[in-house]
């Protein structure tokens, strides 16, 4: 046991879980918006997804190089490794992430609930007792806070643009809603984190969140639907049938064709 | 979108003194065109700030007075500062 460990009380191993957490998150939503690259509904959104895309893409690999360093050389893994050699239920994304593109009104409603998290979260994070992770989150900070003037835009725009997008916008915030209680899941891990001040209070960063959304979902002639069903699993590893789908394309190369480059 | 207005689009870069013209995009509104002026044209670092004017809003010398307008200033080249010495002193000319 390393001596941060016992002033700590984490292994390693509770590093890297909460590294591949942040970064799933930040690859499998990337990856979802790369999925717009060519079909954004017009010339200058499509680059605007994409560079969304290339910035979540650009932190997962940050924070998976910072998962795949934590152990003994035996457990160490390149970001690479860890984004195209782990099967589905080693991915510890939120389940909102992986939710399909559907409509812009359903990818945008999911990119302003995760961009609005992100801000709050990494807002944090730039304290954590971590300082590898401080010092990515505040790189993070910055591309969140664009992502979020641009997701937020796009909410009060097609909310309250005509009577079709905001019927549309209404329906993905019912659709995505119940994915967002997973975001503020005080697990086990999560406490050990909070306490050894790696992590902030999920509590405070929900409340700050709901702060956050609701007036804007108002503003925007939106509302969130009335609670029921609430989506819980990707922290364990337990996903929806979508991740399948999702790394069947993204690992494609890697898995036919093992350690190829170009 | 065919119901958006056209935009011209200024960018200053690092160094720059004044905002030069890049190109041109579709925006619903001002927001949306610094927006989309971001990400279409500042991706590789082009620039530190960013002026957007709605296309409508140029209003442009006729091509047919190119003759007219610009050639009588062929032929005045003692207009041209190449014939005075500048002070070191004196930047950006």
């Amino acid at each position: 046991m390393s001596a941060s460990a016992i002033t700590t009380g984490l292994l390693p191993a509770d590093y890297r879980e909460y590294a591949l957490r942040l970064g799933d998150n930040a690859l499998i939503l990337g990856q979802r918006l790369s999925e717009w690259c060519g079909h954004g509904p017009f010339l200058e959104e499509d680059i605007a997804l994409t560079n969304l895309s290339l910035d979540l893409i650009g932190q997962a690999q940050l924070l998976l190089e910072l998962a795949g360093s934590q152990g003994d050389d035996t457990e160490q893994k390149t970001a690479d490794e860890l984004a195209y050699l782990r099967d589905a239920d080693a991915f510890r994304n939120v389940l909102l992430v992986e939710q399909p593109n559907g409509d812009f009104a359903h990818t945008m409603v999911r990119q302003y609930l995760m961009d609005v998290y992100d801000e709050i979260l990494y807002s944090e994070l730039i304290r954590s007792g971590w300082q590898p992770l401080a010092d990515i989150a505040r790189k993070v900070l910055k591309e969140i806070r664009y992502h979020k003037q641009h997701s937020g835009d796009w909410l009060w725009r097609l909310g309250q643009g005509t009577d079709e997008s905001h019927q549309r916008m209404q329906q993905a915030v019912d659709d995505l809603w119940f994915y967002t209680p997973e975001l503020f899941e005080n697990d086990d891990l999560q406490q050990r984190l909070q306490a050894a001040g790696v992590a902030p209070d999920m509590a405070s960063i929900q409340t700050r969140w709901q702060a956050g959304v609701l007036p804007a979902l108002k503003q925007a002639g939106l509302r969130p639907p009335e609670s029921g069903w609430v989506a819980t699993g990707g922290r364990k590893g337990h996903h929806s049938e979508h991740l399948g789908y999702i790394l069947a394309e993204m690992q494609f190369l890697q898995r036919a064709y093992p350690g190829c480059e170009w | 979108m065919a119901d958006m207005p056209l935009w011209e689009v200024f960018i200053r870069n690092q160094n720059g003194l004044h905002h030069k013209h890049v190109g041109s995009l579709h925006a619903a509104d001002e927001k949306m065109a610094l927006q989309n002026a971001r990400d279409v044209y500042t991706r590789r670092k082009e620039g530190v700030s960013i002026w957007v004017v709605e296309s409508r809003h140029v209003h442009a010398s006729d091509p047919q007075d190119k003759a007219v307008w610009f050639e009588p200033a062929d032929d005045k080249i003692y207009r041209h500062p190449t014939f005075y010495d500048l002070p070191d002193e004196v930047k950006n000319i």
